[in-house]
């Protein structure tokens, strides 16, 4: 394996802000329920720079000698951290169906990153 | 079709929880479309540094794209559960795999048709969940 620990640190580190922006992304559209002008809030914008940070994490890990095929994958451990997020900040529950729904998809996306080598 | 008659008064309340995995579903092809863009953008930048970059049309209108998905994510959003809607999101792996095969002659191999299979019938389990 070519790919350096750092590397992969810097994937995980941008799977965790993304995971959080798309928690704060929920957290503000409940804003919309009381309008539609309500669009423009903090914590969407909050939502948007933390996804912004995570982009950037992700473009540094993906330098060579970064693989495509090692990184992508672990894109897919953020699926898992929003999982965590939406049950403690938003009580959704943990169905079977999502369970199957989730491995189903974490499995693809090794595959298609397996595919890109 | 019992179902869909005993829930139908109750529409406007409650709005059809398939709606927002709908609305994901038309991010990820947006989401697609806007790397496709960028990538082209990117092959053709001439001058590095802003100004290049804020020249560059297919570059902007991708960035424009994304800016739509993110509205239509947040929109769904507002209705639907993020456990659910996010993993649909890697919808997106699929489409570009496609788009690049299409735009850009990528290859498509054995491991990237499986990923696709598997992904898609990820995204179908979560949205038969969804009616529940």
């Amino acid at each position: 394996m070519k790919t350096p620990l750092s590397h992969m640190l810097l994937v995980l580190v941008a799977s965790i802000f993304g995971s959080i922006g798309a928690a704060f992304l929920k957290y503000g559209a409940q804003e919309l329920h009381r309008g539609w002008l309500h669009l423009f809030n903090w914590r969407l914008a909050m939502g948007v720079v933390l996804f912004l940070i995570s982009s950037y994490f992700f473009v540094m890990g993906l330098r060579p000698p970064g693989e495509l095929s090692v990184l992508y994958p672990m894109v897919a451990v953020s699926y898992i951290w929003t999982l965590i997020w939406s049950r403690i900040f938003f009580n959704e529950a943990f169905t079977r169906q999502k369970m199957i729904g989730l491995l189903l998809i974490v499995a693809g996306v090794c595959c298609v990153g397996a595919g890109g080598r | 079709m019992s179902a869909i008659v005993a829930d139908s008064p109750r529409a406007s309340e409650q709005p059809a929880r398939r709606q927002p995995v709908a609305l994901v579903f038309c991010c990820t092809i947006l989401g697609a479309a806007a790397q496709v863009l960028m990538k082209t953008g990117a092959n053709q930048i001439s001058h590095p540094g802003l100004l290049g970059m804020i020249t560059n049309l297919p570059l902007l209108g991708g960035y424009c794209l994304y800016g739509i998905s993110t509205v239509l994510l947040v929109i769904a959003l507002k209705d639907g559960e993020l456990s659910l809607l996010y993993p649909v999101i890697a919808l997106t792996y699929v489409w570009v795999t496609v788009l690049s095969f299409l735009v850009f002659h990528d290859q498509i191999n054995r491991w990237k048709l499986v990923g696709i299979v598997l992904i898609v019938s990820g995204v179908a389990v979560l949205g038969k969940g969804g009616r529940r």
